[in-house]
């Protein structure tokens, strides 16, 4: 595991990073995480059904990510999806809503917590079979190669999922046709009730891309930081016609794989040994403190502020209509 | 449900417990009968159809799986051929899309290829079905899809007794056995389940013969074929119309192939009305294969045109209310013979 205060990583931790983007990465991080935890209870009530997979953990990868994209580079994930789609921009009261499986959510209602799609901030998915994304995100790059722009797709996929055979010929053609996308494997150590070290015999999931001759590191995935660094290096790696690019990064999910987990594969310990030493949101508050950047004041208030965002779209969820019924048969053809 | 006399005291099992007791009395006595899957291993299956055999045969012959659907399915299938009887879990049937060449190019033509030279002893479990909102990739049931395929026999339980007897009949057949269980039955508090399914298993090792459908309850008025959960449906839609005065006959399939076209010919010779309840989508599947059966073998016997009760061909739709209004129900099925009888 990439420990936080790597020389590499040390030299971006308070030094080369503006107060307003510390500030806007906290409150990012912070928006999803209690997204999250409100879509927990949510669910507890009753309110909303399937699965449910929840990010928590994971924030700083998407916001540190996101942080290195620019408008029109595109993203697409699995079904542990609610933490891309703030994280792009989309509006959580959306997004609530199709928890919901209401009317106001971004599929109206038809594709739930795990199937959702944004064209106008390039979120192209939410998808519930594991591995399916990856050649998806190929595509995606395909299209912006072949239209001539310099847009990156980013193509988000777990450490579980890093198993699959579609990931390989994905790298194949991406790395033959020189495809500008990022792979971005979210280790979170677990793929349901299975740890890395019980699938797969591999000691880093990014080095499997050399075969390929895709380049590719591990990163401090609880850095927000330390993953918007390399994520401008993969970035600038493939808007510059280099080809593909894959990031490993180390992170971990404190919740359940979904809301029904047994959670007997890992100890509690475990789990809050990592909360308690790696929380990525800890380290930006604590930065913000330490640099002066931020009372603690400024931050409660922040706190505040998404609160509200959360419960006006946990109200928004609870309130918008259900789908109505003859809508069924609307939308299963173009 | 069993047909079987069910004692006060005698042991009623799950779905699941049933299924994971079938395994483990084979495995006791055939030692090359083996387990992969995703978590099937110490977690037991995350539907705990496996739970316990870990425990009790170890990690080798119970082996958790990378997610690698393509690569343990296919590596089962050559396992069977060098005479092994793997028993591989695809988690969900919706993710049979990441597989199928494995299971229906492989698993299910090379007895054939092979002129029968070789044997293909293997059973690929499956959970199947929706109704708790977890959307189109994770819903299904896509019984029609399996059966269609020639080369596999297909199973579908819609009790612990036939689970267990299924079970035990896949795991000593030389031909492969798509074994599907619905989530709905399985017992998982969890989930939600259907209480009809759990009913006295006894505990010594028995088959249900694979292609024998059951008549689990008489009637005189109308025939309600189904499998699966579709099962109490129509034996809850029997109760209430036996308040209408109208006596309805369930038979349960238990097997889509073969499919025992005979026992259901022969109710519907008696009744003269058939009402099919499938909660796989309603097109080109096992409710039109039903109907088949009887309207291409004597058309004579039918007082009424047959009625589907199934899934309507749209995507699984997430929403609650939109999920519910799709899936076959004991109400549609009263009313599917309201429209019968009109
Ligand atoms: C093809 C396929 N196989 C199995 C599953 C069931 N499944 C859903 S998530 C999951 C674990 C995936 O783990 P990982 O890729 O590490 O992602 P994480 O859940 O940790 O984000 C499994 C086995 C599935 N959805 N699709
Ligand atoms: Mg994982």
């Amino acid at each position: 595991m990439a420990t936080r205060k790597t020389p590499e990583t040390a030299a971006v931790d308070g030094a080369n990073v503006s107060k307003d983007d510390l500030l806007k990465y906290y409150r990012e991080m912070l928006l999803i995480r209690r997204f999250e935890e409100k879509a927990g209870q949510l669910y507890g009530m009753g309110l909303i059904g399937g699965f449910c997979h929840l990010y928590i953990g994971q924030e700083a990868v998407v916001v540190g990510l996101e942080a290195a994209a620019k408008e029109g580079d595109k993203r697409v994930t699995s079904y542990r999806d609610h933490g891309h789609m703030l994280a792009c921009g989309m509006d959580p009261k959306g997004v609530m809503a199709e928890l919901t499986g209401r009317e106001g959510g971004y599929s109206r209602g038809k594709g739930g917590s795990m199937h959702m799609f944004s064209k106008e901030k390039h979120f192209y998915g939410g998808h519930g079979i594991v591995g399916a994304q990856v050649p998806i995100g190929a595509g995606l790059a395909f299209s912006d190669k072949y239209k001539g722009n310099d847009n990156v797709t980013f193509a988000y996929f777990g450490d579980g999922a890093a198993n699959q055979g579609q990931v390989y010929e994905t790298y194949n053609m991406a790395e033959l046709w020189s495809l500008p996308v990022v792979f971005v494997i979210e280790n979170n150590q677990y793929a349901m009730g299975t740890s890395v070290k019980r699938s797969t015999k591999s000691t880093t999931l990014f080095g499997r891309g050399v075969a390929f001759g895709i380049p590719g590191e591990q990163v401090d995935g609880m850095d927000v930081l330390a993953v918007k660094a390399a994520g401008e290096k993969a970035v600038a790696h493939c808007r510059a016609g280099n080809g593909p690019y894959i990031l490993e990064m180390m992170t971990y999910r404190y919740r359940g794989h979904s809301m029904s987990d047994p959670a007997k594969y890992r100890t509690r310990e475990e789990v809050q040994k990592i909360r308690e030493e790696r929380d990525a949101i800890e380290h930006v508050r604590e930065l913000l403190i330490s640099g002066g950047h931020a009372t603690e004041d400024d931050l409660k208030a922040i706190d505040k502020e998404i609160k509200a965002t959360v419960s006006d779209a946990a109200e928004f969820s609870k309130e918008s209509p259900e789908p109505a019924l003859s809508e069924l048969w609307t939308d299963i053809y173009a | 449900m069993t047909g079987t006399i069910v004692k006060s005291n005698e042991r009623k099992l799950t779905i699941a417990r049933s299924m994971a007791e079938a395994l483990a009395q084979e495995m006791r006595i055939d030692p090359t009968v083996f387990v992969m899957g995703e978590d099937i291993g110490t977690l037991g299956g995350i539907y705990g159809n496996t739970r316990g055999l870990i425990e009790e045969f170890g990690p080798e012959r119970v082996r958790d799986t990378p997610i690698s659907e393509t690569g343990f399915i296919g590596a089962a299938v050559g396992a069977a051929q060098d005479g092994m009887r793997p028993v591989v879990e695809l988690m969900f049937v919706d993710f049979f899309g990441v597989c199928f060449d494995a299971i229906y190019n492989l698993m299910a033509k090379n007895i054939y290829f092979s002129g029968g030279h070789l044997k293909v002893p293997m059973v690929l479990m499956t959970s199947t079905g929706g109704g708790y909102s977890d959307g189109g990739q994770h819903s299904q049931c896509l019984y029609g899809t399996f059966a269609h395929l020639p080369g596999m026999k297909v199973v579908a339980p819609s009790n612990a007794y036939d689970a267990k007897g299924l079970m035990t009949a896949a795991l000593r057949d030389d031909s492969p056995v798509v074994y599907m269980y619905h989530k709905g039955l399985q017992g998982m508090g969890w989930l939600g389940t259907e209480p009809g399914a759990t009913v006295h298993v006894p505990e010594d090792s028995y088959t249900v013969e694979i292609g024998k459908a059951k008549v689990v309850r008489e009637g005189r008025d109308v025939t309600i074929v189904s499998l699966g959960i579709g099962v109490h449906h129509a034996l809850k839609a029997a109760d209430t119309l036996a308040q209408q005065n109208v006596s309805a006959e369930v038979v349960d399939l238990r097997s889509l192939v073969p499919l025992d076209r005979d026992t259901i010919r022969a109710s519907v010779a008696k009744t003269g009305r058939l009402i099919v309840v499938d909660e796989d989508y309603h097109s080109f599947g096992v409710s039109a294969e039903v109907i088949a059966s009887v309207v291409e073998h004597d058309l004579s016997v039918l007082k009424a045109a047959p009625v589907r009760v199934a899934y309507p061909d749209v995507p699984i739709p997430y929403a609650r209310v939109m999920e519910q209004f799709c899936l076959p129900n004991p109400a549609k099925i009263v009313a599917a013979w309201a429209q019968m009888a009109a």
